[in-house]
């Protein structure tokens, strides 16, 4: 290159006054995931009839929900922060390991439940932290760094564990857990709560505006003042963080602490984050789209459990999902003018 | 109308894009075996002439003809076969395959479908040899080769294609001295053995040591064709290619007062290997300029004042205080404000809305215990957009619509609401049309008036001299020249630029 080189022709013309380009609202985006969450329960309705409709059933959908919500509300965050983390699974299944290992191996009743709760929390932020700082300030690709946290947690919670499950005998732990308040299950309060918070986060606070920036055009943000590597490493804190709690919600789910907890979580989260409308390059994202993306893909689970289908059957409506809404929403991001959902 | 021992002719070619005729009847012809020079300011038509030829854009109206024949050049392949083959400013080779994978890319020879890698090394060898590189190995990665010899590489291609036109766009610009002659060198064999070299640089000494003729191109037509080099004085081509006045139009503004305080001091900055010792005052209400060659520094230096890149050595303050190195934070905190070069990729969030890009630097003002206040926030962000006289003056517009005038806008309303002290300008007009130039131009001038230092660099010159108060003139890294700006012009600034760059 030198001195005084031609501009580049203007690629983008703007026709003043045509069409109105305007975001498309979040709304009418999860309008879209909405009916084909009611679409998915008539389709419930048709083939299992009275079992799908079921109260209880519908509890069931959202206890399934739950774990996996919790993760996916984290990975939100880090994808619209324009990064991804794959170790999620294996850092639920290090922090439930490491949870329980501290529960059986001190004297029963010592414990208290809500240390093992923190334990969790604590151990899948800390692999956030990690994680965080190889990719903010060593400059690893997120991919790579997440993938080696994936095994590496992965092993150590094999190790700690020696690969045996661990019965949790908390009782306080498991009382909290098992209750219904309102009706519901705590797991499923649970859900909502870090769901309810992660809205407010992303979307109302100072945090959350930071996130979409960086996603959205980390050069931009750092020449705007932003403290950019700050901010990926707190992005991956959280991540981690839920994965954490997730380990948690694990256990009480399943009673036992295990180094298989998780596995393959990654994928189910990242399918959840991109069905539900957060661009994977970063930039845009909306946990109720998540929220609703989980949703769907537990309520299919539900309805091929009922019908005694296969899992592998389940998998190719799951990847047909994918592709649909991705195609879907490139559709959109194409057409800037467009405001259908 | 086809000249003599033409071997290509082109004749009013047009080009235009959408808001913009960026070739307006064009004509050249180039003779088997001269070196052919293009000469012309930013803007000119030189690249979108480039494309042309290589197939990568279709002219809309015009006729090229190739020893007297029409031809089309319909694509990049089409331009091969017609024995035309461009050397692009990017250096268009493969790091990872060797220099005979290179050469053979998109040819590569074969017997059944089988890749004869033997024959092609042998026949890379040999145009190695002709080129006078017997040193580089046809089996050495390309990515472990300098930039003069990734050239070789891209000129051996050119060859392999028995390319009869080889199309050199700044070839010069990434080599140094010594790689030049070695470049200057090759290009009399090639020329000598009856190929034809069309060579685009700015740097006129080069032209004048090694082009046969001249071309010059103004605004999307040819000002010159085919002036012979040696009776064509340097002074006489600047002229040729600046010849103009009406596009700048700068609002008059009062003269600094002399007893105005400095607000961004910079001493002794460098950086190892881009620039050095690059002292700069600024006082309040002052407009100074960059002047100098994309690669002299100038950028880089703006980056470092900005804590954007790390100095080596030196110090930057504003208002005395002095800024943490290497923290933009710090210094968008202490009010230095960067409106970058690369608007797109280094300055916008594209695909948010006007507002939002407005409030970038300072949204935090609107939350309350983090928790943003979106009214105030939007009302703040329309108080700018009214300011900017913002077309349209939408602020939930996607800032990806709006045109290269409107999103420079974007960026001054950012400082502006942010309230800068400092404000830094890298290449303010940009891809930005006539009529919002002058805008921009006043929005700048507005801010000074407050007080406002603003530092600016531009590749345009008369932008740069007929804005500034003080020019500094960069080359190779270096301040070679510190002075007021009306008292030094286009040719004085172009000459110390060429003597910097060559010393």
């Amino acid at each position: 290159m030198s001195a005084f080189t031609d501009p580049v022709p203007p690629d983008e013309t703007v026709r003043e006054g045509t069409r109105r380009y305007t975001l498309p609202g979040s709304l009418a985006r999860n309008l879209g995931l909405v009916i084909a969450l009611l679409v998915l329960c008539a389709v419930g309705w048709f083939t299992a009839d009275v079992r799908f409709l079921d109260g209880d059933n519908f509890v069931t959908i959202l206890r399934f929900a739950s774990v996996i919500g919790v993760v996916s509300v984290g990975m939100t965050f880090v994808i619209t922060g324009g990064g991804i983390d794959l170790s999620v699974g294996s850092v639920l299944g290090l922090s439930s390991v490491w949870a329980s290992t501290l529960a059986t191996q001190t004297i029963a009743g010592d414990v208290h439940w809500l240390v093992v709760v923190f334990t969790a929390c604590a151990v899948g932020a800390a692999c956030g932290l990690v994680s965080g700082i190889l990719i903010a300030y060593g400059k690893v690709v997120a991919f790579i760094a997440t993938l080696a946290m994936m095994v590496a947690a992965r092993g150590l919670a094999e190790i700690i564990s020696n690969k045996r499950s661990q019965i949790l005998d908390v009782p306080p732990f498991m009382d909290f857990f098992q209750s219904r308040p309102l009706g519901l299950p705590t797991l499923v309060w649970v859900f909502l709560i870090v769901a309810a918070m992660a809205w407010v986060l992303l979307n109302r606070t100072t945090f959350g505006r930071r996130t979409i920036a960086v996603g959205g055009n980390a050069e931009a943000s750092r020449l705007a003042g932003i403290r950019v590597r700050a901010h990926t490493v707190a992005l991956y804190v959280i991540c981690g963080f839920c994965s954490g709690l997730a380990g948690a919600m694990m256990i009480a789910r399943t009673t036992v602490g295990s180094s298989t907890h998780g596995s393959l979580y990654e994928l189910d989260a990242i399918a959840a984050v991109v069905v539900g409308g957060t661009l994977l390059i970063g930039g845009r994202g909306t946990i109720v789209g998540t929220v609703l993306g989980v949703l769907i893909f537990s309520t299919l689970n539900n309805i091929f459990t009922l019908n005694n289908l296969s899992i592998s059957a389940q998998s190719i409506v799951k990847g047909a999902i994918i592709v649909i809404a991705v195609l879907l929403q490139q559709r959109f991001a194409n057409r800037p003018g467009s405001s259908s959902p | 109308m086809v000249s003599d021992g033409a071997f290509l002719t082109m004749r009013g070619i047009v080009k235009h894009f959408p808001g913009a005729r960026a070739l307006d009847g064009v004509d050249l012809d180039v003779r088997a075996g001269e070196v052919h020079c293009v000469l012309g300011q930013n803007g000119a038509g030189k690249s979108t002439l480039i494309k042309v030829l290589a197939g990568a854009h279709q002219p809309n109206a015009g006729d090229i003809h190739i020893d007297g024949h029409p031809v089309a050049i319909t694509s990049p392949v089409a331009a091969l076969r017609l024995g035309i083959a461009t050397m692009y400013q990017e250096l268009d080779v493969v790091d990872g395959l060797t220099v005979a994978e290179n050469v053979f890319l998109g040819h590569e020879l074969s017997t059944a479908g089988v890749s004869s890698s033997g024959a092609m090394i042998r026949r890379t060898r040999d145009l190695l040899a002709q080129l006078g590189h017997r040193e580089i190995s046809p089996r050495t990665e390309v990515g472990n080769l300098s930039a003069a010899g990734k050239q070789i590489v891209s000129m051996a291609r050119a060859l392999s294609r028995q390319a009869r036109l080889i199309v050199m766009d700044e070839p010069s610009a990434v080599l140094d001295s010594e790689e030049v002659a070695t470049l200057f060198r090759v290009v009399r064999e090639v020329t000598a053995a009856g190929v034809a070299i069309i060579y685009i640089s700015h740097r006129l000494e080069e032209i004048r040591q090694i082009g046969d003729r001249i071309t010059v191109l103004k605004n999307g037509q040819t000002v010159a064709i085919g002036i012979p080099v040696e009776q064509t004085s340097t002074r006489e081509l600047i002229t040729l290619m600046t010849g103009r006045s009406e596009e700048y139009v700068f609002p008059p503004r009062p003269a600094v007062a002399p007893d105005a305080p400095d607000v961004l001091v910079a001493e002794g900055l460098s950086v190892p290997g881009i620039f050095e010792d690059v002292s700069l005052r600024i006082r309040a209400g002052e407009i100074v300029g960059l002047a100098g060659l994309v690669g002299s520094g100038r950028s880089e230096i703006l980056e470092t004042i900005c804590g954007a890149r790390r100095a080596g050595t030196g110090r930057v303050w504003v208002d005395g205080a002095p800024l943490r190195p290497g923290s933009v934070t710090s210094a968008v905190a202490a009010g230095v404000g960067l409106c970058p070069e690369e608007r797109k990729s280094q300055g916008l969030l594209l695909d948010e809305p006007v507002y939002r890009n407005i409030t970038l630097s300072s949204f935090a003002r609107f939350a309350r215990g983090g928790f943003l206040d979106e009214l105030r926030e939007r009302r703040a962000a329309d108080r700018q957009i009214a300011g900017l006289q913002l077309h349209p003056a939408d602020p939930s517009r996607v800032t990806r619509t709006l045109s290269g005038g409107n999103q420079q806008k974007i960026l001054l309303g950012r400082w502006l609401e942010h309230g800068c002290r400092v404000l830094v300008l890298d290449e303010p007009t940009r891809g930005v049309d006539v009529g919002a130039r002058a805008e921009i131009y006043q929005l700048i001038v507005a801010l000074a008036a407050t007080g406002t230092a603003v530092l600016v660099v531009s590749s345009e010159l008369p932008e740069v001299l007929g804005m500034s108060d003080t020019i500094h003139v960069v080359a190779d890294g270096r301040v070679v020249h510190t002075g007021p700006a009306h008292e030094i012009d286009e040719h004085r600034v172009l000459d110390l630029v060429m003597e910097g760059e060559a010393a």
